[in-house]
């Protein structure tokens, strides 16, 4: 018997460009990175230097606290460049892709007759491990680490994302051969699934406790159906990892070889054709998509590694994020706009909004809206109250635990709940907020500031 | 608008660091944003953002009160020409003209004090005008009695925003409303002025009293007495006060408060916004009503046996339950805390008001308390959220 539940608070935001249900490969990317940035509480330390060539599936950098988790080159080639921030920081390992991979070997598992040993030490030598995370702090999992559960959301529900039935599209055997692996992580009982309200993609999967979500975004974050199904509690530790990761990683102990395949939803209002196209992880953004000069409107075009509540700002020449599974395309909305015609005295029909102060709330629940990157407004203190509570399906109180965080109080943050939330569940409340408060980043803060705090 | 955002342009330099003007960049910079939505454009985070800023919102609550002022205007009018003989019949224009005569100054005043404090505070602090007193400089002139000293309105804003709202930091962080902060310093340091018969305005010196002001002569009253017998004909239907020109409007009272209807207008433009929280005034409403009923069956004095809902169509109970418990900077944050907040505060209202005729505005002092008591509220709502959690802890 699987559980339903039905998530009431959120929001669709039906954007421009949303990708039909056909998939197709993408075209071989010339250069593929990792980029340390990606991946939450990580500090690399660098096992090649540019000119090393590498197979796929070799290790470029590990973790400096935790040399077991190693991140692993998606394709073979030449070291290209190690691209560094502000105090040397690494933010990519660039790799000059072959014409084709040749790959090392790192055997087939089977996994029905091997211990939990020996299924982890394999998925942290293939450099597999960094695609699960961590709750609490949402950060990359640590394997010393037992899980109480590990939890898959079975499907994204942001704007613009890929289709899991696209993504998985002949796929389930090696999704089934995940999920037995995570079954063997976590224990018997402790792998979650979590199943878009009629959706059949699933149907046929063993092994793990499925739960049908249905209802608007966030519905598909993990950290959401994590609190509707066993909330994390202090002291708890859960690992979350993506429908397609575990597929990959199901080929992976099949095969023997590391192939993070990637299915990328290339859509948004400036993209020309969008689309599910297949690649992997690290490609270069520009084997995806053809980044138009200028938008529709004249603008320029904001280009978004991953969803765009959640993503990174890149470039045509950027990669595409290592968790990341969509490519947006906006117009970026810099120039100033008056406001009688468009700005906050406007009637608003072509401004979606969460609150119902503009008139846009009249169209048609279909309609899709064109966003731009505008921030619509400048930032202010707190001032309205229970809009977040409105697209923040938590049982948590957003602002008081933001507050909580703004004051650096350790002890309320604890208790308000903070070991149950990611950034991206804030995604939404950062979206509608009126004051223009960077609520992410200060959640971002928050946990940082615990993890430390903790040890 | 090409034309307005060039000049814009070309004098931005002056102001911007080492140009001649650049102290006064925060009063350019709002004027600018006032006019154009700026280019600025996400970084990180969720890249897209809704249209709603706080201007939008500040706009939205001055358009839910423009029905109370406009009527509030009318009545002025309305009121002072019954002291004229009834042949001066005179038109809808001349009673707007009347009032406006009265309001415009109060509002141009309540403004200028106000807007040139926050200019001023936000120079120095050096950062951008919150929007916060658009609604405040039009919520003080619709709670004044219409012929209050333009001098004392000086007083009274600048009393309120210095005392009420910077001295905490500015907009957001201020515990008590600012309106009402305005109108109790009034209330306190100038008793005579704001209790006084000045409700009307009228150049012969006749004066109008308000309807709570009637009603509060009957508190230790004999309820036989003629005085008692006096005030509660004047409620009957037909008369002065009745449930009727109560609920429309056409009594004295301070400029913005008489109308029921006008403001449940804007309170349906706030409720159906969701800028308002509808949350609160429902509560606020039961509270009242539900005040009204027991002091209906304690029934003590002919104030008690008031009908509740002609009880709360009196005074400022509606204007103070649509525009006043609803800021959200002084409410109770949590969903929770805003019904127990609204309900305690629609409560004392009426109970203020019949307990303690010296101050004929409960809802007045029954909105401030609450505000002050909010933060204890969402407390006690928030300590549930924890131990919510905190049980879950051990359970498992």
């Amino acid at each position: 018997m699987s559980q339903n539940i039905k998530i009431r608070k959120g929001v669709d935001i039906r954007l421009v460009g949303t990708p039909g249900d056909t998939i197709s490969a993408a075209k071989r990317s010339k250069t593929y990175a990792i980029q340390p940035p990606n991946f939450e509480g990580l500090t690399p330390k660098l096992i090649v230097k540019e000119g090393d060539t590498v197979k796929a599936g070799a290790s470029l950098f590990f973790e400096k606290k935790n040399p077991s988790i190693r991140y692993a080159s998606p394709v073979s080639g030449k070291v290209a460049a190690i691209l560094r921030g502000e105090k040397r920081r690494i933010m990519s390992v660039i790799v000059e892709a072959d014409a084709t991979d040749s790959y090392i070997d790192y055997g087939s598992l089977d996994i029905s007759k091997s211990s939990r040993e020996e299924v982890l030490n394999k998925i942290l030598e293939g450099g597999m491990f960094p695609f699960f995370g961590q709750r609490p702090f949402g950060v990359v999992a640590s394997p010393e680490d037992f899980p109480r559960s590990i939890h898959v959301s079975g499907f994204d529900s942001s704007p613009l994302a890929a289709h899991n039935s696209v993504a998985l599209d002949g796929r389930m055997k090696d999704f089934q051969n995940g999920i037995n692996a995570l079954a063997k992580l976590a224990g018997e009982g402790g792998v979650h699934l979590g199943v878009k309200a009629g959706d059949s993609t699933y149907d046929k999967i063993e092994g793990c406790t499925k739960t049908t979500f249905s209802g608007p975004h966030p519905a598909g974050n993990v950290g959401v159906q994590i609190h509707h199904t066993l909330p994390v509690n202090k002291g708890e530790v859960v690992w979350t990892i993506g429908y397609q990761d575990v597929a990959n990683l199901g080929a992976f102990l099949s095969s023997g070889k590391y192939v993070p395949s990637r299915t990328v939803s290339v859509a948004g209002s400036e993209c020309s054709a969008p689309a599910h196209l297949n690649t992997l992880v690290g490609a270069e953004i520009a084997s995806l998509v053809e980044v138009p000069s200028e938008a529709s409107n004249g603008d320029a075009v904001r280009i978004i590694s991953g969803s765009p509540l959640t993503g990174d700002k890149v470039e045509a020449e950027g990669h595409l994020g290592s968790y990341h599974t969509a490519v947006a395309l906006l117009p970026e909305g810099n120039e100033p706009r008056f406001i009688i015609s468009k700005g906050w005295l406007s009637l608003g029909l072509d401004r979606f909004s969460i609150s119902k102060s503009y008139l846009s709330w009249m169209m048609p629940k279909s309609k899709s809206w064109t966003l731009d990157t505008n921030m619509g407004g400048e930032e202010r203190a707190f001032v309205v109250t229970g809009e977040y509570e409105k697209v923040f399906p938590f049982d948590i109180y957003p602002v008081h635990l933001l507050k909580s965080i703004l004051v650096n109080d350790i002890d309320s943050m604890e208790k308000l709940g903070i070991y149950e939330v990611a950034p991206e569940d804030f995604a939404l409340c950062e979206y509608g907020c009126t004051s223009k408060i960077p609520v992410q980043q200060i959640v971002r803060e928050g946990l940082d500031t615990l993890r430390t705090e903790l040890g | 608008m090409k034309f307005i955002q060039k000049m814009i342009g070309s004098v931005k330099p002056h102001f911007e660091e080492g140009g001649k003007l650049s102290k006064f960049w925060v009063v350019f910079d709002s004027l600018e944003t006032f006019t154009f939505t700026p280019g600025h454009v996400t970084h990180s985070g969720s890249h897209i953002r809704d249209g709603i800023d706080l201007k939008r919102t500040m706009f939205t609550v001055i358009v839910a009160l423009l029905p109370a002022l406009l009527f509030g205007m009318w009545n002025i009018g309305d009121q002072h020409f019954q002291y004229f003989p009834a042949e001066l019949a005179p038109t809808l224009i001349d009673k707007v003209l009347i009032g406006a005569q009265k309001v415009i100054p109060l509002i141009m005043v309540s403004y200028g004090v106000g807007l040139g404090i926050e200019f001023t505070f936000a120079g120095l602090r050096n950062h951008a005008i919150n929007e916060g007193f658009l609604v405040s400089g039009m919520l003080i002139p619709l709670i004044m009695p219409v012929d209050v000293p333009l001098w004392m309105v000086a007083v009274a804003v600048a009393f309120a925003v210095i005392i009420g709202k910077e001295v905490f930091g500015g907009t957001g962080m201020n515990i008590i409303n600012v309106a009402l902060t305005a109108r109790a310093f009034l209330f306190f340091a100038y008793p005579k002025q704001m209790s006084g018969e000045i409700w009307v305005h009228n150049p012969d010196g006749n004066t109008g009293a308000t309807a709570l002001g009637k009603l509060a002569e009957t508190v230790g009253q004999d309820i036989d007495s003629d005085i008692v017998s006096g005030v509660v004909q004047k409620f009957y239907y037909g008369s002065e006060f009745d449930i009727v020109n109560s609920l429309i409007g056409t009594i004295p009272g301070s400029i913005g408060e008489t109308s029921a209807i006008a403001i449940l207008i804007g309170a349906v433009i706030l409720i159906s916004t969701g800028i308002g929280s509808w949350r609160i005034m429902s509560s606020f409403l039961v509270g009242g009503l539900v005040m009204g009923l027991i002091f209906n069956l304690l029934g003590l004095n002919a104030y008690m046996l008031l009908n509740p809902l002609h009880q709360i169509v009196l005074g400022g109970f509606m204007f103070g339950m649509v525009f006043m418990a609803t800021d959200p900077v002084t409410a109770t944050s949590t969903n929770t805390g805003k019904f127990i907040y609204g309900f305690l505060g629609g409560f004392f209202s009426i109970m203020i008001r019949v307990f303690n005729p010296a101050y004929p505005e409960g809802v007045m002092m029954a909105i401030l308390f609450m505000n002050v008591m909010a933060p204890l509220i969402d407390h006690y709502v928030i300590q549930a959220n924890i131990n919510r959690r905190l049980k879950r802890l051990k359970t498992t």
